[in-house]
């Protein structure tokens, strides 16, 4: 066990040479450093070598997928010179930063975010935009002040009051609902959960619906399949499930239809039809609502380049082509809505591929 | 060894002239390797990846590894004792809810920091109890306070998260030193990183630690109290993974049950790559260093470079498995070599005596 | 600890009071779940309906087959913590079979995925064999790794329920005397597994290699041999869980199953397997996995504060080895006195 006297210079040596060489080798080369983005952009007039990138939620998601398809394709269309997409594997909070940071220092014009967090990501986003880089926000919003505009699918309050409209319509006006939601932080769904609840009690012909429940399946699948079950215990008199998150509301329907629960408890939400389709046709859901995802892409990809550009400040008021989708105008909070939601059934469902 | 006391010829001698001419040894122990690959790779990086070379990447890649760094340095020292604490990630998202629950109700920012850090602190004792004074396995031990230390955090903040830390805190965080691109936290981890080093490498205790790490009962008979060492190992680790959790709460300005969570892994692969061997009894403190700035500057390079994260997840599973398996390669690419040798060696003897 | 010591030649006595032992092993672990059934059937009658009792099995289906498996590791003083990555890989790759070939019949898929899975758990077994290094580093390697390739593999593509066979996803609906029949096969699984460490020579050399690495080279084991087994039977259990899970829940894709190994580790503890080898059985890994499941859904039919979830599990956890120490204390006392008198 004996420790030769001679290792403690050794590791001295090593641990100085660590630090100093780490040290020299990332600062010595600083002179030959990169100006930043911003300082070439010139306002006004349309740029040509300019750059995207957009920062999802998680990579590999299914939703996110078409979105991106969406954004990537308009971004050429746009202008851009590229477009990129880099993101985490794991919606956490903190994991959003260093790709941010990474842009900020490639110089990027535009950076695209689905927030996880709405603060976690504002001090990056701050150098970011320091640095001269545009910032849109998209699907789930960050804090107003780190942002140029946001990008919203829908208006939120429609979106809370068509899924509300939909599972009274499944129920029969009474009965006892629960939410299932993404995560608990998730600002889109809170704010669509917020709305909802306002209008469960302010809506006279809701005065029979009680809501009883809000449950976090995170997100994942196999999390909210079993929140979806324990729901079920908990709350024995449950007539329905609203799902306003696409992976819950799968989860939950492959838990109903797999269950002795399948066509007597409600489920409605936002889905994507690829995704719902067998449990639409199976009876176990009839009717739920989304927007076209691919849209919400494409104009946020607009939306960038005419900040970029200088066309737009991302002052209210501002308008802006978002190519075959027509003219947006930015509304109070820096806020563009992308269009109404769409209510799938098994009439249409099969009219759409998403 | 023993090969060489039962073949019954004098091999050392003939041998020698063979044998390569070794220098001093600390540039080539299993440390010094891991600097060179680090620095290896910082030139190949600063080379082909565009903007690489910079104070920006400095600043950046600094800020990343900061929890890493600092959660490593106690998770080294027990690891040479031979024991493991994956509660560590789990430590950091306790004491990001008490941070962020203390300051949301109206607590100073100081007291609500000093209050996360005391959580850590207790978090550890309660480990350090268990591990070493109750005698349990530390790995089971560990995974229980993981699952009990985030539930906690649960318990404390729910699903809430709150932001609205004071900004010239949460800009200290972020801050660098003048224009060279430094954090200026990166000062008391430096600090931190250097007290344990010390405590490692040059005192009575630190040799304790490699002593328990070979044999337990053996240290005990040398005189060295195995139960308050380890004790004391747990206790730093919570404190240390505490003030890891408040650095994270304050620079994503974000207290969340979910904060660092996952991170045991990362830390515990960096410090592996560093040379630590999991059954204790070796490692040092530079080539952990060396080995989480690897991991950072691999990750961060990778970002730049716009690589998926795929491949850095393999990558890091490649590292690991490499850095373990390299030894045992090298050793019996060794042992092949040397018989190898000494068959020709016999060889030659045996064709010279005839003639 | 060495069993193979102690026991010569297993008389009927030996044999009962090695029974004995064991019940002791998997007697506290069974009384909590009891008693958390019963009380929680007591506050919510639904929970024992036989819809709930439906869900209970299914949900702890999956862990089971997982903790059995983990538990051949662990007795050898061992670990694998790929497990969860093996399973993502499989049930990925039990999706693309699907979509490929939606025809194949569901016995060979099942097939390939344990073989899939035993591939897998073979090349942990190799390297931790080969290179002579801790598998708790190797398998926290391959944890990466094989989520890497899993990502790799699948990018954005997940498959769902509506892209398998009915049939398929039938296995976990339909029951055989109120049991899924998922369930059904995994316990099946876990008694052979159980009668064979129990029974088996081979199955008892990996309990003499957790007791004493050496002493079981110097006995005679070929104990390269049997870690290498365990950790191949380990991924083949692991690869049929992927197949399960893909018959249970609706979307697989590049994250299924990840952050599963600490929670397979801990059921298995919780189950009286001891972390550092030499004792353990399957039965009490499967009734821990058990135990784990129905305290998250107890809590929700009880209608528990859900943060408090995690602490409970972590407070169990502790709470076995604590019980597990008091045993094994209780047991040297035990031995030392018999000894005494002897001499």
């Amino acid at each position: 066990m004996s420790i030769p006297r001679t290792t403690h210079t050794k590791r001295v040596g090593a641990l100085t040479a660590t630090l100093a060489a780490a040290a020299l080798a990332l600062s010595a080369c600083a002179g030959g450093g990169t100006t930043p983005a911003g300082s070439e952009g010139a306002s006004g007039s349309a740029k040509t070598d300019a750059t995207i990138t957009f920062i999802p939620k998680q990579l590999n998601n299914p939703y996110t997928d078409v979105v991106l398809g969406g954004g990537k394709t308009a971004a050429t269309a746009a202008g851009f010179a590229t477009a990129n997409v880099v993101g985490p594997l794991e919606a956490s909070a903190s994991s959003q930063v260093t790709f941010i940071n990474a842009e900020t220092q490639a110089g990027t014009n535009a950076i695209v975010i689905a927030a996880n967090d709405p603060d976690a990501v504002c001090s990056a986003l701050d150098e970011a935009r320091t640095a001269g880089a545009k910032i849109v926000a998209f699907d789930s919003d960050t804090n107003p002040e780190c942002r140029d505009v946001f990008i919203s699918q829908v208006v939120a309050k429609d979106v809370a009051l068509i899924q509300t409209k939909l599972i009274s319509e499944q129920i029969g006006g009474a009965g006892e609902i629960a939410i299932l939601s993404a995560t608990a932080n998730a600002t889109n769904q809170n704010e669509w959960i917020k709305f909802m609840e306002e209008e469960l009690k302010s809506n006279p012909d809701y005065k029979d619906i009680k809501l009883v429940a809000k449950v976090y399946g995170d997100d994942d699948d196999a999390k909210s399949f079993q929140e979806a079950q324990g729901l079920m215990q908990a709350h024995p008199n449950l007539k329905g499930i609203i799902s306003p998150t696409t992976v819950g509301i799968a989860a939950t329907a492959r838990y109903l239809s797999t269950s002795q629960y399948k066509g007597k408890v409600a489920l409605t939400g936002l889905g994507l039809p690829n995704e719902m389709r067998s449990f639409v046709k199976d009876g176990t859901v009839s009717e739920f609502a989304l927007w076209d995802p691919a849209q919400l892409g494409e104009v946020a990809a607009y939306a960038a380049k005419a900040l970029v550009d200088g066309t737009i400040t991302g002052a209210v008021g501002d308008k802006f082509t978002a190519g075959d989708l027509g003219e947006r105008t930015i509304e109070d909070g820096g806020i563009v809505i992308v269009g109404p939601p769409t209510v799938f059934n098994k009439d249409n469902i099969d009219d759409y591929d998403f | 060894m023993s090969e060489h006391a039962t073949v019954a010829v004098d091999t050392t001698a003939p041998l020698a002239d063979v044998v390569p001419v070794r220098g001093p040894r600390w540039y080539a122990g299993r440390d010094a390797t891991m600097v060179y690959i680090l620095l290896a790779f910082l030139a190949y990086a600063a080379l082909s990846i565009p903007r690489f070379a910079s104070p920006v990447t400095t600043g950046f890649l600094l800020l990343d590894v900061v929890p890493t760094l600092l959660i490593a340095m106690p998770m080294t020292l027990i690891i040479v004792t031979g024991e493991i604490d994956l509660s560590v990630a789990s430590i950091a998202g306790l004491s990001s809810a008490v941070l962020g629950v203390a300051w949301a109700s109206g607590t100073g920012i100081w007291v609500s920091i000093f209050l996360a850090l005391g959580a850590g602190l207790l978090a550890g004792i309660f480990n350090g109890v268990l591990v070493a004074y109750v005698g349990l396995p530390s790995l089971a031990v560990t995974i229980g306070t993981l699952a009990l230390f985030r539930g906690l955090a649960l318990v404390v903040i729910g699903d809430n998260a709150v932001a609205n830390f004071p900004n010239e805190i949460t800009a200290l965080a972020s801050a660098k030193l003048g224009t060279s691109g430094i954090p200026l936290v990166i000062l008391p981890v430096v600090f931190v990183v250097l007290v344990f080093g010390l405590v490692l490498h040059h005192t009575a205790f630190g040799r304790g630690l490699y002593a328990m790490g070979y044999s337990k009962d053996a240290a005990h008979f040398v005189g060295i109290n195995v139960g308050n060492s380890k004790f004391w190992l747990y206790v730093a680790s919570g404190l240390v993974s505490a003030a890891a959790g408040v650095f994270w709460t304050l620079r994503y300005t974000s207290a969340r049950s979910d904060n660092a969570s996952g991170l045991e892994l990362t830390v515990i692969a960096a410090v592996l790559l560093g040379g630590v061997s999991i059954f204790g009894g070796k490692g040092s403190i530079p080539g952990v260093l060396a080995g989480v700035l690897l991991i950072g500057s691999l990750n961060y390079a990778l970002r730049l470079g716009r690589v998926s994260d795929v491949v850095l997840v393999t990558v890091t599973g490649l590292l690991l498995i490499a850095s373990v398996i390299a030894p045992s390669v090298s050793a019996a690419v060794g042992r092949w070599r040397h018989s190898q040798r000494l068959r020709r060696h016999l060889a030659r003897d045996q064709g010279a005596e005839p003639g | 600890m060495s069993t193979q010591a102690t026991q010569t030649r297993p008389g009927p006595s030996g044999a009962s009071r090695l029974g004995a032992l064991l019940r002791l092993r998997e007697l506290p672990v069974t009384v909590a779940l009891v008693a958390l059934v019963i009380v929680t059937a007591a506050v919510n009658p639904l929970f024992l309906s036989p819809q709930g009792m439906k869900d209970l099995m299914l949900n702890a289906t999956i862990m089971m087959l997982l903790a059995a498996g983990q538990t051949m590791v662990i007795v050898t003083r061992n670990i694998d913590l790929s497990v969860g990555s093996i399973l993502g890989l499989v049930a990925f790759g039990t999706g693309s079979i699907f979509a490929a070939v939606p025809t194949m019949p569901i016995w060979l898929v099942l097939l390939v995925g344990v073989g899939f899975g035993a591939l897998l758990g073979s090349l942990n077994g190799l390297l931790t064999v080969w290179a002579k290094v801790p598998s708790l580093v190797i398998t926290l390697g391959t944890l990466y790794v094989f989520r890497g390739v899993n990502n790799g593999w699948a990018g954005p593509r997940q498959f769902f329920a509506g892209d398998r066979p009915e049939a398929f996803g039938n296995l976990s609906v339909d029951t055989l005397l109120g049991v899924p029949i998922i369930t059904v096969l995994a316990l099946a699984v876990v008694i052979v597994l159980a009668v064979y460490l129990a029974g088996a020579r081979s199955g008892r050399d990996l309990y003499a290699i957790g007791s004493d690495p050496e002493a079981a080279r110097l006995f005679g084991i070929n104990t390269s041999t049997r870690v290498f087994t365990a950790f191949l039977v380990n991924g083949a259990l692991a690869g049929l869980a992927g197949v399960l899970y893909a018959s249970r829940f609706n979307a697989v894709g590049a994250t299924t199953g990840s952050g599963l190994e600490l929670d397979v580790v801990a059921a298995a503890v919780v189950g009286g397997v001891a972390i550092f080898g030499g004792s353990g059985t399957v039965i009490g890994a499967a009734i821990g996995a058990i135990l784990l499941n129905t305290i998250t859904s107890s809590l929700t039919a009880l209608r528990v504060d859900k943060f408090w979830q995690q602490a409970i599990v972590g407070v169990l956890i502790i709470t076995a080895i604590l019980i597990d120490r008091l045993a094994s204390l209780r047991h040297a006392k035990h031995l030392r006195e018999r000894e005494g008198r002897n001499v």
